[in-house]
């Protein structure tokens, strides 16, 4: 029997100032009903427009169970298109990336599409002479996503034909990948490095409420990131720290640390901790990198935006970043209780290559299905969702630094060990999971 | 000059050796295989050309090699409080090339590698490099590159070594 499908009230009804229903991270009929409201009402990443550098470059993915793709178009614009043909609904693209030259082509019958989607040959057309066909909605081609915006090169999508608008549903959050862009000499990033592509076997928002949880690090990251330190303690100061020591020894900071690091709240669920310093603030300096800088901003913006070292910021429910490493983690939902987590990392145009090498490092320490840490996270999140099976409490609690003041508005900056930015993407997740619920699916 | 047939013997059996050591779980003595400057390195891309310049699932030096066998020992390191177990499955090594004269070896050996936990086990395929040197009258190895089948796939934990 169905709970909460055409029950917004119920849906509603999970998500309390200060605790949270289990079956927001259990239930596999919410996790449709977020595939089809929360993630289609929601501006979800996509890629890098440095991706698709030339024309006819394509990089296909899935976002809310549907097939789609970016493809930079004969005139030099990406568009997002959904991989269907518009003949029998075959995907166009089966391949994650590549080049279609000037245009698709159908691997079924041989439709033809130009770079803009509109159909360029069908064989034997005459077949459709006297047939509705012109009429059709298959005439018109690859069906468009509609609303994309492209940020500094960031290409988000909203797949609802109606609902908030880019700047509307981001605000001032999107003031962290200002400072990734802004920290390359010539204000341009590239993909660069591979993506790491790491299986979860856990609900989607473990991920994601993870990334702005400080109050985790000392205690399920002490066995790797404990132990590295504990190794090099004993080196003369005289020995440089190496790199990994400077990436790794900052997870195990106290709680001090990471409570005066401070947490800032955006509506629609999204938050960045580091508002002060952050675990990436005390990394030796790169001499050529900031001459570079300061070569390109003058002195004092360029200090302005190397002390920013945000920690992580989440532009819910897709998209993780770390500005101040140039790396960033992407969510796709593919079950309940499985996700895959993709790691990309950048290149500042105009920096050394030494600034690239620190942000692989870093991904591979962390974020790759071979790392120590992502074994102790991922265990985490395995047990809260095999955890939450058990009787007694239904809910889960987001106690911590609750204040009935965020009942009116929730943006501001708190401590960095407050769990407010958890309670900021329920309040979210409640809304759009259920603002065009008495419309149907959303068109 | 050729390898002499006894030389030959020795190198294979260290490649069997050096997988027996991971599959016994003799993390100790398999890092003492390795020379003080080795790489352990996983590639995450086929051909990738080095590990600094593009990421890798795994591309460890000394002291990280160090970090992950001291943190196995760890009571706290949650993941492995049920222990995960691996067997490697080798195909007979091929010497792909040896300076004689320097002692100096580079094997390749295709694998099955299987890693269980409990009731999960995970199975991937590969290739593994070991170029070897002689320090001290003994083989190490400078460089252990493992080259997964299915490096572009989205990987669960992969918690010992292929």
């Amino acid at each position: 029997m169905s709970r909460y499908r055409s029950n917004p009230e119920a849906i509603r009804a999970l998500v309390r100032a200060d605790e949270v229903h289990r079956d927001v991270y259990t239930d596999p009929e919410l996790f449709e009903i977020e595939q089809e409201h929360l993630w289609r009402n929601a501006w979800i990443y996509l890629g890098h427009d440095s991706q698709v550098p030339k024309s006819g470059d394509f990089y296909s993915t899935q976002i809310a169970g549907r097939p789609l793709f970016m493809l930079r178009g004969t005139d030099g614009v990406v568009r997002v298109l959904y991989n269907r043909c518009a003949h029998k609904g075959a995907k166009l693209i089966n391949a994650v990336a590549g080049n279609v030259g000037p245009m698709l082509r159908c691997p079924y019958h041989g439709w033809t599409y130009r770079t803009d989607g509109t159909v360029r040959t069908i064989p034997l057309r005459s077949g459709y002479d006297g047939t509705n066909f012109a009429q059709c909605r298959a005439a018109g081609g690859i069906e468009p996503v509609v609303n994309v915006e492209n940020y500094r090169g960031f290409i988000f999508i909203r797949l609802a034909s109606s609902g908030l608008g880019f700047k509307e549903y981001f605000g001032d959050s999107l003031s962290s990948i200002d400072n990734m862009v802004d920290r390359s000499p010539e204000g341009k990033l590239e993909v660069a490095g591979g993506v790491l592509r790491y299986l979860h076997d856990c609900n989607w928002k473990m991920f994601i409420e993870n990334l702005n949880d400080t109050m985790h690090p000392m205690v399920a990251h002490e066995s790797s990131a404990g132990t590295a330190k504990r190794l090099w303690r004993d080196q003369p100061p005289e020995v440089p720290k190496p790199m990994v020591v400077e990436q790794f020894a900052p997870f195990v900071s106290g709680y001090d640390f990471f409570d005066q690091m401070g947490v800032r709240i955006y509506e629609n669920g999204h938050s960045y901790t580091g508002v002060n310093f952050s675990i990436h603030s005390k990394y030796s300096a790169v001499p050529a990198y900031e001459q570079a800088m300061t070569r390109a901003y003058g002195e004092q913006r360029a200090q302005e935006i190397l002390r920013e070292a945000r920690h992580n910021t989440v532009y819910y429910p897709s998209l993780t970043i770390k500005g101040a490493i140039q790396a960033i983690r992407v969510a796709r939902p593919i079950a309940v209780d499985k996700t895959i987590i993709e790691s990309w990392t950048f290149r500042l145009a105009g920096a050394p290559e030494e600034i690239l090498q620190r942000t692989l490092m870093y991904s591979r320490l962390i974020n790759a299905p071979m790392s120590v840490v992502g074994h102790d996270d991922l265990l985490c999140y395995r047990a809260i969702q095999e955890g939450l099976a058990a009787d007694g409490n239904e809910w889960v609690s987001l106690h911590r630094d609750y204040s009935a003041a965020e009942r009116a508005s929730i943006a501001g900056t708190y401590n960095g060990t407050s769990e407010v930015s958890v309670r900021g993407q329920f309040r979210a997740w409640a809304r759009f999971m259920t603002e065009d619920a008495h419309a149907g699916v959303a068109q | 000059m050729s390898a002499a047939a006894a030389d030959i013997d020795k190198v294979l059996d260290f490649v069997y050796h050096e997988a027996r050591l991971i599959d016994e779980k003799r993390f100790d003595d398999w890092f003492d295989l390795f020379t003080d400057s080795a790489r352990y390195w996983v590639p995450l891309t086929r051909g990738q050309p080095d590990g600094e310049n593009h990421t890798s699932l795994l591309y460890e030096d000394k002291l990280l090699l160090k970090v992950r066998i001291e943190r196995l020992k760890n009571p706290n390191s949650f993941s492995q409080q049920q222990p995960s177990f691996c067997q490697h499955v080798m195909q007979a090594p091929s010497i792909e090339s040896t300076a004689v004269d320097a002692g100096t070896w580079i094997t390749r050996t295709p694998f099955v590698y299987l890693e269980s936990q409990l009731d999960t086990q995970i199975v991937l395929a590969g290739v593994s490099w070991l170029h070897l040197v002689p320090v001290g009258g003994r083989l190490k190895i400078q460089l252990k590159k493992v080259e997964l089948l299915n490096c572009d796939a989205a990987l669960p934990s992969v918690q010992l070594f292929p």
